[in-house]
């Protein structure tokens, strides 16, 4: 009988590892090899290209790339560690709607967002231009653009990541630590330093990785707001659109490597260390502020970031109520009305790319809810050999930068291959949703293993000793428990795939241009106003699938994150 | 209802060996216990019996058919796990009706019989809720509920009580007797607690690394232990290293050396347990065995000891009296009034009647 177990596993497993070397792997492999490719000849001559002198704007983008993360990181946390200390170490006033507003600009597509904050911050922008007014200024005061554009929206799109990992962790502190460092007669400063923020480290050092991958990768920020800066994630695309593939996959080549080197290092120094905490049990644990000023100093510490975080959102909202031509050569919009959604819903041209995405997107998530559940189910409660490399494998997608993946998907699929049946996927339909669904593995699968883990293994064993077969078990059993967790992970899946851009611009065709690539197009033609309409449609989305998460399935929708 | 064998089972994980060479017979409709303590094999010969592993050799018996092999879900065994594994996203009802869902019984004859057991454990007004509604006792039953509602071939029960509190897990150890004695199913129970072992089972199988010490009903296993693993781990005992010194029909005579003297025992199955020539020899005595004085007592095996810690408990007094450097033995007395306390540093007589000693070999490891 063993085999029957043993049997098991492996038809749960061939699926799996089809998909993965198929869709994972192998496009992987093909970009490494075209890497090393130049005229059909193997040869290192675009390693030459990149490192050497002759093209000094790869290694120069190679190097913004790199030290722009660095400082997102560094903006990042300085944002997002005081806000979560506050939050959640003291007690005032409207403390838990502030809280809950700190993680809206989640909620914002990053193309989108990037565009909120152009009509903002911008030359032409709101703010600037207020300020001027207000104050009868000749020029505008200040204007994001360029390195600070991209840094600004790093920060602000950024933060929250390290907002959350130290929001939970401060919470997962037991607060008997704390008090027995004070009443080993530490003061608060040596408490801090001494006890409190080494306990935060590991969420520090994830939340760090996280930002600087996701800074690494950024692509929307560069694209819109970059003017002549050359960073990585960009330079894979201008070669892609030249033509130049082996150049492209190289760049993907270098960009990966970096991400990948930088992940290991993080990894390494986590586990230089041990910080599980010994205790169970853990109470809340917030001061309450009773100085008058500060609490009041707190407060409006509150509505300020409020107001900051929210801004862009408004201006979105704003912005697609300004009918085409009603923001031209004026400092501020002349016309308001709802002409941006009644054109959505009345000229087909303009709903496609709606309905492109939606159902795009929902195919990716359809792929990503059966792939996660029985790859998950695999890992979490399957004992086979090779489960540390299949776990790698999935979460490789989670470590690539969008760009190449998009990369990946072409030099993949613009020849026939076993995994495409025998067809050219690059230029259909296809490329897309598959594009999507590989980008979206790794969301699916976290999200679902982390509520497989906490199921024990005697539920199953229960059923079993009941009578009930493995399938049904399956059915009634295991998958019932698990779909509060992996249905608001595959949701999540479901709006970022609808709001993608990095791998929809080098992907998309005609006849089924996504959202975010009409959103580009309509912003060549200045008119932002059909932009921010669509993009409301996807913060629109993203709201909605928040709160299903919160309310039916109880799941904090950005954990999954 | 079946017997259950075990012929030689054997169990490996990797290089370790959980259970070795177990051989066992539970009769029908018998109360049979594992006792043991953690990581000796008992939950792993428990599993092996449900079907979760499968005996590296030898082979499992239900009424002389060979289950070695099959799979769990085809042994008609039921069930309690430590913690319940309860189905969170189910009602009660819906739980206790899965196994009878799973054998395709009609929807009105699943109603009565859910609704008779959750009767039996008393839990007929809780049928609609849901199960993380209930305390740990009430999930307790329901668990016991979904295993009896299947009318299993045999109960198994794996540490059903620890998740409890103390008051409750009396409770529920009367309410477990008394269903499997309703039901008269061969139930196999796995604990580590000693006094849950003796109040309920009918048999019981002494477990240490792996290996099997000894079967027999309570008293066998607290009055005659076979060796001084299970004298130790069931019940209080002191031990002192003996060796032999001469024997005759009515008596052995052993020696101490650490005392320096001789222990006269009586020469019967009770008191001396099988040993070999090669093995090494233990006396045990129990703490309410031993007689203390503090006249003189005439008689053989009267030593003579200080009081160095008295210890009330309630129902009883716990008297540590020093015989010399090297040994202190422990005696028990029910507490009969505060004039029959010794006080520390009390010179006693101590005697160790020689029809309570029991003389065991030392468990081979």
């Amino acid at each position: 009988m063993l085999n029957a177990e043993k049997r098991k596993t492996i038809l749960l497993l061939i699926p799996i590892i089809v998909v993965l070397i198929g869709y994972v792997l192998y496009p992987s492999i093909e970009t490494s090899i075209e890497s090393f490719k130049k005229d059909g000849v193997f040869t290192f001559e675009n390693y030459n290209d990149f490192f050497g002198e002759k093209a000094e704007a790869n290694l120069e983008a190679l190097w913004n790339s790199v030290w722009i993360s660095l400082l997102s990181v560094f903006f990042s946390a300085l944002i997002g560690i005081p806000l979560a200390y506050i939050f959640n170490r003291y007690d005032f006033p409207g403390r838990k709607f502030f809280s809950s507003i700190a993680i809206m600009p989640i909620v914002l597509p990053s193309l989108v967002g990037v565009m909120a904050f152009m009509y903002l911050y911008g030359e032409a922008g709101l703010v600037p231009n207020i300020i001027k007014d207000l104050f009868h200024l000749s020029e505008v005061p200040f204007s994001i653009g360029g390195i600070s554009g991209i840094l600004i929206v790093h920060a602000y799109t950024m933060y929250p990541y390290f907002y959350m990992t130290t929001s939970s962790a401060l919470n997962n502190i037991d607060p008997s630590l704390e008090e027995s460092a004070y009443n080993l007669g530490a003061n608060r400063f040596l408490v801090f330093w001494k006890v409190t923020f080494p306990l935060l480290t590991p969420g520090l050092v994830a939340a760090s990785l996280l930002v600087f991958m996701v800074s690494m990768a950024s692509f929307s920020a560069p694209f819109l707001l970059a003017g002549g800066f050359r960073v990585l994630s960009l330079q894979i695309y201008f070669s892609k659109i030249n033509g130049d593939l082996e150049m492209a996959a190289t760049q993907s080549v270098v960009l990966t490597a970096v991400s990948i080197s930088f992940l290991l290092f993080m990894r390494w120094y986590q586990n230089r260390r041990d910080y599980r905490m010994a205790s169970k049990g853990i109470g809340a644990h917030r001061s309450e502020v009773s100085n008058p000023v500060l609490k009041w100093f707190m407060v409006v510490i509150g509505i300020l970031a409020m107001i900051v975080l929210l801004l862009p959102h408004a201006t979105l909202l704003i912005l697609s109520l300004v009918p085409e031509g009603g923001w031209t050569w004026q400092t501020y919009p002349q016309a308001f009305n709802l002409e941006n959604y009644r054109l959505l819903f009345e000229n087909p041209n303009i709903w496609d790319p709606v309905r492109n995405s939606l159902i795009m997107a929902s195919v990716a998530s359809l792929g990503v809810f059966v792939f996660g559940i029985i790859t998950s189910y695999a890992l979490v409660k399957r004992k086979f050999f090779g489960k540390n490399l299949l776990d790698i494998l999935v979460m490789i997608p989670w470590v690539l930068p969008a760009t190449v993946v998009g990369m990946n998907m072409v030099l993949a699929f613009n020849e026939p291959s076993i995994f495409s049946f025998g067809k050219v996927l690059v230029g259909t339909f296809w490329i897309l949703p598959l594009a999507y669904f590989v980008r979206f593995i790794p969301l699916v699968v976290r999200s679902t293993t982390a509520v497989l883990e906490q199921m024990d293994d005697s539920i199953e064993e229960a059923a079993q000793n009941l009578g009930a077969k493995w399938f049904y078990t399956f059915r009634r059993v295991v998958i019932p428990i698990i779909l509060p967790g992996v249905l608001s992970g595959t949701l999540l899946a479901f709006v970022q795939a609808v709001g993608e851009f990095p791998t929809s611009v080098l992907l998309y065709t005609l006849g089924n241009r996504p959202i975010s690539i009409e959103i580009m197009n309509q912003l060549r033609m200045f008119n932002m106003g059909q932009a921010a309409a669509y993009g409301m449609i996807q913060v629109g989305l993203i709201a909605i699938v928040m709160i299903i998460s919160n309310k039916f399935f109880k799941v904090k929708t950005e954990n999954a994150l | 209802m079946s017997t259950v064998n075990l012929s030689t089972i054997t169990k490996q994980f990797g290089s370790v060996t959980a259970v070795k060479e177990l051989n066992l017979l539970i009769n029908e409709g018998e109360f049979f216990t594992f006792l043991g303590p953690s990581g000796c094999g008992k939950t792993t010969t428990l599993r092996m019996i449900a079907g979760f592993y499968y005996p590296t050799k030898g082979k499992v018996l239900f009424n002389d058919k060979d289950m070695t092999t099959i799979p769990p879900e085809k042994r008609n065994t039921g069930m309690v796990f430590q913690n319940y594994a309860l189905f969170p996203h189910m009602t009660v009802f819906e739980n206790v009706a899965f196994g009878l869902k799973v054998r395709k019984l009609n929807r009105s004859e699943t109603k009565k019989r859910v609704e008779d057991v959750l009767q039996k454990v008393r839990l007929e007004q809780y049928i609609e809720r849901q199960v993380s509604q209930l305390s740990g006792g009430q999930q307790q039953r329901v668990a016991l509920a979904r295993a009896l509602v299947i009318e299993p071939d045999i109960l198994l029960l794996d540490e059903p009580l620890s998740n409890l509190d103390a008051r409750l897990r009396d409770e529920m150890r009367n309410e477990i007797l008394r269903l499997q004695r309703d039901y008269g199913i061969t139930t196999i129970y796995v604990t580590h607690d000693q006094v849950e072992a003796l109040t309920m089972s009918d048999r019981i199988a002494v477990f240490n690394m792996g290996v099997c010490q000894q079967v027999g009903t309570p008293t066998e296993i607290y009055n005659e232990p076979v060796n001084d693993f299970v004298a130790e781990f069931i019940g209080e005992t002191n031990l002192l290293p003996v060796t032999i010194e001469e024997e005759t029909e009515k008596e052995k005579v052993y020696r101490n050396n650490d005392l320096d003297t001789s222990i006269h025992v009586n020469n019967s199955k009770v008191n001396i347990a099988f040993y070999q020539e090669s093995d090494e020899l233990l006396m045990s005595i129990r703490p309410e065995a031993v007689q203390i004085s503090k006249e003189d007592i005439s008689g053989e095996n009267v030593l003579k000891g200080e009081v160095i810690l008295v210890q009330f408990t309630g129902a009883s007094v716990h008297t540590y009296v020093r015989l010399n450097n090297e040994v202190t033995i422990r005696t028990t007395d029910l507490n009969e009034g505060p004039s029959t306390y010794l006080t520390e540093g009390t010179k006693v007589n101590v005697r160790l009647p020689a029809n309570q000693i029991r003389v065991i070999p030392k468990a081979r490891k």
